[in-house]
């Protein structure tokens, strides 16, 4: 008994410390972030403005109040998270109001602006997250009402009068009075749910019943029923939206999750024989995807360049990231902003351009630090549907990473992506914070469940 | 699970390898044929963010960065542009660059072999990168004289130091104003290069080096005298003296200048006919030598050399292949030799220098902004074009030029000048180019110049190269000897 108690205690030492751990590292963030911010306008500007510093203030201090709600709602939690994401969004922030200076954007009302704001809301998303969800388990009973709002969203820009193309060549908004979205980031919170309740229970039927034809074990109809569903709206969103990147965000989620529930590696691949061949018959139909495979694959041939929509931005983006190199050109001291959509689409060949091979390096360890975190729950969960929603969403952040800046840097073609807690835009940033905000709930309850074990 | 689990790991940082790898190939494998793409406007604004070295005369500053407030950090700016502009050139953001602002390019913008260790220092320190200065041979007050002599003349003179190869002057007229091909509106400064560029008189172009190259005229007989004295002929070699002669195996008839014979006597030598400029025993002489003997001459003092100094030097011609008729017309500079003035002044130079060629040049030293040298001026030898003897035969040749009389005008008090003219005509009706180059003193040559100008009158108005082309020489060397 005394030894189970000062096993506890021990323990409780070793939690109380996670938020200080947590708070240590958000201080060096924050405090990265502030440099980065003073860097710029040095750079830009050769002297301190006041009212970028007070937004920075504001933002650290809606940061802080995300450590607070976790030491009161959530003190197990992983104290990774937050210092992460915070730090990948402070980048971000700092890129978009560099370009504004570049721009010479004066309005107060500016994107840098309006992407504080934005943060200050995700963040409180993640708040709300955290306080409305006292164990994510309650999730599981919303499985069906999750893919029916995940189509929902998905469909939502398709209707005629609220989608629009935004100025952008996918029909991925959804305009509500002057508030422009992307339902498409939310969905995928809406996905990975349904997704994680769908195939938790039904795994064993979809694993252990069905044919075998050729060695592969094909499922009944009825369980294959959903999986269907979900390639033919991944389609629909490829063909009427226009969009390789969200349809291939979706489809490998589906994939990845269907893989980790049942390790059926029949259907992964069965699956990417479907996706190929809808994206094959989509490149051939329609011009704008076979633009921008031969913007993919040679970009720098004249006449791709010369064609509208063919690979000028792409190019201009490699240009940037060139004119970068190995140490960038300092903060404040490149060209980001002749690349067009500097500040969202390309705003990794920004980075890339200020900050070196080394700061893009730093940062695509900072998203595998993130990803790797929400990895581990599947590793050491508790229950499945924890495990498979945790690994869930982490992967779809991965992917989401892999699409934008493979698509910038070359690795696959362009596809119009939010890059993940850096890029210009609202919807991107409430769903990214909560993801942040469900992956703190899981581990927390994974650390909860170890001590009730260890009690 | 795990195990799946853990191929998802894997997944995911084979993902992410390959950002990482794709990121690094277009951020430093491919970087530097991402930044010579002509679509690359960065590579052109940078440029310009760079501040731009410094172009020196001596211990004048020629052209110089200055900040300026906007996209572009800096503008560059020439001072006495139009006395420099053959030499220091310009730089632009779209129409190119010229003269020195280009051959030195890398230097200037700090991006050299040499500037290496400069460029990983500025990346520590975080200060704004420099560029290295350039500083020149050309001797303002030598260059200003130049000037002065060439005056309102379409033409060109250049000066350099026998002993060295330094170019102490190099001008070419009409020069023109750098500052306005420098500012920021794009269209302003089309439109003006346009109009330089179609200007008649073409004052881009630096005459001392390249363009249009000019028939050297008589000036070429220096070169067929080497060839005759290396192939054994004396100053005293005897030629047939006829007033005129018809081309060999043709029935085109060339006469001496002023239609006469060449000195009285039924014979002449050869130290008359180059101190009275004789066509007619050249052309004679020319036939005796072979084509062969007068090629190889010309080749060792630098025809058909493309020279760097370091803008490129359009090589002068000897041209090959001849019939007899026209090799006899090339004995004397005409038919299609061509050449540069600084050609022309390098002929001088191996003659005032024991026949010895040196390569010329114009880049004193390049100093980056620690003001440390990163090169400096030396000198480089192109070989021997011929035996010391015949070079001092040579030289008192050329002295009783100037000092019979048949040069009067290139005379200076108190020293011994050697000298030869040249009156290239290419048709009747044509303006003539007129010739002047020399040395002096002759016994100790501190200067060689060569002098061209273009507008020399035609036929039957023409002042000739005495009146015109000699003084100016004699100024120019008057200014050297005076320092």
């Amino acid at each position: 008994m005394s030894t189970a108690s000062t096993v506890a205690g021990a323990a409780q030492v070793k939690e109380r410390n996670l938020r200080g751990i947590e708070l240590a590292l958000t201080l060096v963030a924050l405090a990265i972030g502030a440099l980065a911010l003073i860097l710029v306008q040095y750079g830009a500007l050769g002297g301190l403005r006041p009212v970028p510093l007070v937004f920075a203030g504001v933002y650290a201090v809606s940061v802080l109040a995300v450590h607070v709600t976790l030491r009161i709602t959530a003190s197990h939690a992983d104290p990774i998270l937050l210092p992460v994401s915070a730090l990948i969004n402070a980048f971000g922030l700092i890129m978009i109001y560099r370009i504004d200076l570049e721009k010479q954007v004066t309005a107060l009302w500016s994107p840098a602006a309006r992407q504080v704001v934005w943060s200050v809301l995700a963040l409180a998303a993640a708040i709300v997250t955290l306080l409305l969800l006292r164990d994510h388990r309650t999730l599981q009973r919303y499985t069906y009402i999750s893919m029916l709002a995940a189509i929902v969203l998905l469909l939502l820009p398709m209707v005629p009068g609220l989608g629009s193309y935004n100025g952008t060549n996918a029909r991925l908004w959804v305009h509500l009075g002057p508030i422009a979205f992307q339902p498409s980031e939310f969905a995928k919170i809406a996905l990975a749910v349904f997704f994680a309740g769908y195939l938790v229970q039904h795994r064993e039927a979809l694993s252990l019943t069905g044919h075998r034809i050729l060695g592969i074990r094909f499922p009944r109809a009825r369980d294959f029923g959903p999986i269907l569903v979900v390639w033919a709206v991944s389609m629909l969103v490829l063909v009427f939206q226009h969009d390789l990147g969200t349809s291939l965000l979706y489809f490998g989620l589906f994939l990845v999750m269907l893989y980790v529930a049942t390790g059926l590696t029949s259907w992964v691949w069965i699956g990417l024989g479907m996706f190929a061949l809808g994206g094959w018959a989509a490149s051939r139909v329609i011009t704008y995807v076979q633009g921008r495979f031969d913007a993919w694959l040679k970009p720098l041939d004249t006449k791709v360049y010369d064609t509208p929509g063919g690979s000028y931005q792409l190019v201009q983006g490699l240009f940037g990231q060139a004119n970068g190199g190995l140490f960038g050109t300092g903060l404040g001291k490149g060209y980001p902003g002749i690349t067009p959509l500097s500040q969202s689409d390309y705003i990794w060949a920004s980075l890339g351009e200020e900050l070196g091979l080394i700061g893009a390096f730093a940062i695509l360890c900072l998203y595998l630090v993130l990803i790797s975190r929400g990895i581990r729950v599947g590793f050491a969960g508790q229950d499945d549907f924890g495990k498979l929603l945790g690994v869930g969403v982490s992967f779809v952040l991965a992917l989401q990473v892999f699409i934008v800046i493979g698509g910038v840097t070359r690795v696959i073609p362009l596809t119009g992506l939010p890059t993940p807690f850096l890029a210009a835009g609202g919807s991107s940033l409430l769903a990214n914070w909560v993801i942040v905000g469900l992956l703190a709930r899981i581990t927390n309850s994974i650390r909860v469940g170890n001590r009730e074990a260890v009690s | 699970m795990t195990r799946r689990l853990r191929r998802i790991t894997i997944l995911v940082f084979l993902m992410f390898l390959a950002l990482f790898t794709s990121t690094s190939i277009i951020q430093v494998l491919s970087a530097s044929s991402l930044q010579a793409d002509s679509r690359n406007t960065r590579t052109t604004i940078s440029s310009y963010s760079v501040q731009r070295g410094e172009i020196l005369a001596g211990d004048q500053v020629i052209a110089k960065s200055v900040p300026v407030n906007s996209l572009y950090r800096f503008q560059r700016q020439y001072i006495d542009s139009e006395l420099y502009s053959s030499v220091v050139g310009y730089y632009t953001r779209t129409q190119g660059s010229a003269g020195i602002e280009q051959a030195m390019n890398s230097e200037l913008t700090g991006k050299s072999d040499t500037q290496f260790f400069d460029r990983i220092r500025t990346l520590v320190t975080g200060r704004g990168q420099q560029g290295a200065s350039v500083t020149l041979t050309i001797d303002p007050k030598i260059q200003q004289a130049a000037k002065n002599a060439l005056g309102s003349q379409v033409g060109s003179a250049v000066a350099l130091n026998p002993k060295t190869g330094q170019i102490l002057a190099m001008v070419s007229n009409p020069g023109y104003d750098a500052n306005q091909l420098t500012g920021s509106d794009t269209d302003t400064v089309i439109a003006r290069y346009k109009a330089l560029l179609q200007d008649p008189e073409k004052p881009l172009i630096n005459r001392t080096i390249g363009g249009d190259t000019y028939p050297p005229g008589s000036t070429f007989k220096l070169v067929v005298t080497a060839a005759a004295l290396e192939a054994g002929f004396t100053p005293d070699s005897e030629f047939p003296n006829p007033s005129s002669l018809t081309l060999t195996g043709s029935t085109t008839q060339i006469h001496n200048d002023g239609d006469g014979t060449c000195g009285s006597g039924s014979t002449t030598t050869l130290r008359t006919a180059l101190q009275l400029s004789c066509n007619i025993p050249f052309a004679e002489l020319g036939a005796q030598l072979g084509q062969k003997r007068i090629a190889a001459m010309a080749k060792k003092l630098g025809f058909g050399t493309t020279l760097k100094i370091p803008m490129r030097v359009t090589p002068s011609v000897f041209p090959s292949k001849m019939t007899t008729a026209q090799l006899e017309l090339s004995s004397f500079g005409q038919y299609d030799v061509r050449a540069t003035p600084l050609q022309m002044a390098m002929v001088s130079a191996a003659i005032a220098n024991g026949g010895k060629v040196l390569a010329p040049g114009l880049v004193q030293s390049v100093q980056n902004d620690r003001l440390q040298t990163l090169s400096s001026f030396h000198v480089r030898s192109l070989g021997q074009a011929m035996d010391s003897k015949v070079a001092s035969t040579l030289v008192d040749m050329m002295t009783y030029n100037v000092q019979s009389g048949a040069i009067a005008s290139a005379r200076i008090d108190g020293v011994d000048v050697a000298g030869k003219t040249g009156t290239a005509e290419t048709t009747k009706s044509a303006q003539y180019t007129l010739w002047f180059t020399g040395f002096a003193p002759a016994n100790d040559p501190k200067v060689v110049v060569a002098v061209a100008v273009e507008n020399g009158g035609s036929y039957d108005h023409s002042l000739g190269s005495h009146q015109i082309a000699a003084p100016i020489g004699r100024d120019i060397m008057k200014a050297v000897l005076s320092e």
